[in-house]
């Protein structure tokens, strides 16, 4: 992108008001042709509603959209993908039941027969190297396929600003660097790329600019390629961010948590087993589990919380009580308590307070039960203490699940469990979706927990969270966990190998500057 | 059995299964788009007594027909505003819909009850109708051949037309029709006025060829049947066809059972009587055994959707 290339979009003042919130309070910036230009912002800064009003979904109550030059009022999504904007949504606008094709029709306004679709999608399948089967069924296909549909859908439309609503929070490493290949392959065709993200260090790594959200305020427009992915930080959060602190001369107790030769079937035809794991994470410890997703992790959890019981009670121990066999409730109440990496649906169900959830995991541990009755003041007291200490924003204990955000939920969801005061914690994903001074948060909760003796087991695909946070780090491929590392003297290009290995390639994996792992495809 | 037997019984069976296919007709549609209308039974008698009244006031079959249909979207469209803009609890809607039919044509049809209605005759001259063979094909009244043509032409706009893709995927996620920019509650007026007049001509069948009368609660529960057979039918127009046949049959084979002795007697009636009930349970457990516990069904059923957000 040239510093003259004509300006594309230029929003002047927006304003958006919903009942008690200021979504966006004056905001103006400006994209240019070829353009990449990242929305950054913590959850609930505005960046969605923006993005919304600027492909008709939402309108403005004040200011001025500019397309080409020109102030446009954009009535709704076929307005704009009619003066050529295409948007690529967070959560998927995909009709599970039907193929790929019916999908793609589905999102064009052109009338064309299906031969002509076929072809068409084809050709822009092959021209941008995206793979995929058009007579497939999307609930068959892996996430990063689904994306693929989408930017195909959004391709079609010869689009000049293409939207993108945090695309890569669900993608493996692999699935991320095709992605931002293809993507530099549009800007250099002279599209603009509007890009909302939380991962800072791949606005670095693909961004032209930066305009940053905090409070529905616009704080700062900036070149990412000259900022630090801390100093970006501290202007979403508006203040310093702060280190994991961790004690150096901490010393790890007795094993907690004992894995012998834990062994689990697939679930299904799709998925991966876990075959004959065993560690073991000693009080105090953090042990991190990294891997590609889709090598067996979600197994991994489901056995050792207890949702997939072991081939014998020896296959996981807790202090030595042999818990193998025993269901999630037991496991709980002996001190196992885990959180799944889907939040909504999985580690809480959305139609419920929050109050109703803490009862769900913590009703033993708590004795929020009494001879079948629940407590509800208790359950309404733990609930409150974990929305004080955890900083979520919801109304109060009973607002329901469903109605937080998903930073915010997993913020309940981390403190439900954190301050439930495990002897072992297993959690998949803890700061997925989550901003950047959540996450710190989240992190510091659970290096304290461990300082007070638990033992953690951190699954998580982000590997930078894993090296600041993990003492011992194993890596997860086809379901097999390698021999355990140490984070201190464990180099990053031994973790990309067996991450690597997962895919069988003798390729040499690339490692990008800032730690960023590619495998060749 | 000889044709002299099996002629007439298939005449009846065809018959008696009309009025089911046209209204399940109309419900796949509605439930296709993510609506789910317990109302049918309701809307079935409104067309009934509206053709009931209209025949015997002007005698003119077409336009009972036509006035049916206007009858039972329009008891759909109470529906639908209650719904679709007020977003009401479907199931809770649906049933005060079948309530509301049921009270209203027994009140508004008294003057009507009883008398009797000329009824339609076959579409086809009578030197084809009245043949002892090739009635079998052309000796119906015309809705059972507008009942037939209604279900390739559901078909076909289901899963051949443009339209018929946006109100699938409609059904299938209303948010994500919503946020690709298609007018999720306009379409779903659409359907479930669809699905209303359907039912109206439904009920327009019991007059003009099923029972030449109109009679307080007419429809007998079909309506309910027609419900059942959508489920039954896994959401397909074709199989909607078999699956209302097969119960026009147990139907028939009821009636038989009362008037005539011979090999039925092996059976007390009630066993009859019971028997289409008996086969939905039975096919329903087979359906779900052969699918493993996922359905067809579209996602969005039965949902409210608000736009907001």
């Amino acid at each position: 992108m040239s510093i003259d290339a004509p300006v594309r979009l230029a929003l002047k003042g927006i304003t958006k008001r919903f009942p008690g919130v200021l979504a966006n309070d004056d905001v103006s910036f400006s994209v240019r042709a070829g353009e990449i230009h990242a929305l950054l912002g913590e959850n609930g800064a505005g960046k969605s509603t923006l993005v919304k009003m600027i492909y008709g979904i939402m309108q403005p109550d004040a200011g001025t959209i500019a397309w080409n030059g020109e102030i446009v009022t954009i009535a709704n999504p076929k307005a704009a993908r009619r003066l050529g904007i295409g948007m690529v949504f967070q959560h998927f606008s995909l009709f599970d039941a039907m193929t790929v094709l019916e999908n793609i029709a589905l999102g064009l306004d052109a009338k064309l027969t299906q031969r002509e679709l076929e072809a068409k999608v084809r050709a822009v399948m092959s021209q941008y190297g995206l793979v995929l089967d058009p007579h497939r069924v999307v609930a068959t296909l892996s996430v990063g396929e689904r994306q693929r549909i989408e930017i195909v859908r959004a391709l079609l439309l010869d689009p000049q600003l293409l939207i993108m609503d945090e695309p890569t929070s669900v993608l493996t490493p692999q699935e991320v660097e095709a992605l931002f290949a293809v993507l530099r392959r549009l800007s250099a065709e002279g599209r603009s790329i509007l890009y909302i993200s939380h991962k800072l260090h791949e606005i670095r790594a693909l961004c032209h600019t930066a305009t940053i959200l905090r409070g529905g305020k616009l704080v700062a427009t900036l070149d990412p390629r000259v900022e630090t992915p801390r100093s970006m930080a501290e202007k979403m959060i508006g203040a310093s961010l702060k280190d994991i602190s961790k004690d150096p001369n901490r010393r790890f107790g007795k094993e907690r948590l004992l894995v012998s030769g834990l062994t689990t079937l697939a679930e299904d035809e799709f998925g991966v087993a876990i075959d004959s794991a065993s560690f073991a994470v000693r009080a105090g410890e953090i042990l991190g589990i990294a891997g590609v997703a889709g090598n067996g992790q979600n197994a991994l959890l489901d056995a050792l919380s207890g949702e997939i019981l072991g081939t014998h009670g020896d296959a996981v121990r807790l202090d030595g009580t042999p818990i193998g066999l025993m269901g999630t409730t037991a496991r709980r109440r002996l001190g196992l308590c885990a959180v799944p990496e889907e939040r909504n649906g999985h580690a809480a169900v959305g139609d419920f307070s929050l109050s109703d959830n803490s009862v769900l995991t913590a009703r033993d541990r708590l004795k929020m039960v009494l001879a079948g009755l629940i407590n509800s003041g208790a359950a309404k007291t733990y609930t409150g203490k974990v929305i004080a200490q955890f900083a979520v924003k919801a109304l109060g204990p009973h607002s329901t699940a469903g109605s937080l955000s998903g930073g915010n939920l997993q913020k309940y969801i981390m403190g439900r469990e954190i301050l439930q005061n495990p002897s072992v914690l297993v959690v998949s994903q803890p700061t997925w979706g989550v901003d950047a001074g959540a996450a710190a948060a989240i992190h510091q909760a659970l290096v304290d927990l461990a300082a007070a003796g638990s033992a953690i087991v951190v699954i998580s695909q982000d590997l930078d969270e894993l090296l600041a946070l993990s003492d011992t780090l194993l890596v997860i491929n086809g379901g097999r966990l390698s021999k355990p590392l140490d984070v201190g003297a464990v180099s990053i290009e031994e973790i990309g190998l067996l991450m690597g290995g997962v895919h069988g390639t003798e390729d040499e994996v690339h490692i990008a500057p800032g730690g960023q792992i590619a495998v060749p495809a | 059995m000889n044709s002299a037997l099996i002629v007439p019984f298939i005449v009846t069976l065809v018959a008696a299964s009309t009025p089911i296919l046209l209204a399940a007709l109309g419900e796949l549609v509605v439930e296709k788009s993510g609506v789910l209308n317990l109302g049918v039974e309701g809307m079935m008698l409104i067309g009934a007594m509206t053709t009931a009244a209209v025949m015997l006031t002007t005698g003119n079959p077409y336009l009972a027909i036509g006035s049916a249909a206007l009858a039972g979207a329009f008891a759909a469209l109470l529906f639908a505003v209650l719904t679709l803009s007020l977003s009401a609890n479907q199931v809770a809607t649906g049933l005060a819909l079948t309530i509301l039919g049921t009270g209203l044509t027994a009140l508004v049809g008294r003057p009507f009850t009883g008398q009797p209605v000329p009824t339609l005759g076959p579409l086809f001259p009578p030197a084809l109708a009245n043949d002892p063979i090739w009635r079998v094909i052309f000796g119906y009244s015309p809705l059972v051949y507008l009942s037939l043509a209604m279900v390739v032409a559901v078909w076909f706009f289901l899963m051949r037309t443009r339209s018929g893709l946006i109100l699938r995927a409609i059904g299938e996620s209303d948010t994500s029709a919503h946020s690709i920019g298609y007018p999720v509650i306009g379409v779903r007026y659409l359907a479930v006025l669809f699905g209303g007049a359907m039912a109206g001509i439904g009920g327009a069948c019991f007059p003009l060829m099923l029972t030449p009368q109109w009679a307080e609660r007419l429809t007998a529960g079909r309506g309910w049947i027609a419900l059942a057979l959508v489920v039954f039918a896994a959401w397909r127009p074709y199989r909607l066809l078999a699956g209302a046949y097969i119960f026009g049959l147990l139907m028939t084979l009821e009636v038989y059972a009362k008037t005539s002795g011979g090999g039925f007697r092996i059976f007390p009636s009630e066993f009859w009587a019971a028997l289409p009930y008996l086969a939905t349970i039975l096919v329903l457990v087979l359906i779900s055994l052969s699918r493993k516990g996922s359905t067809s069904a579209p996602a969005c059923l039965g949902k409210p959707f608000s736009p907001a957000g």
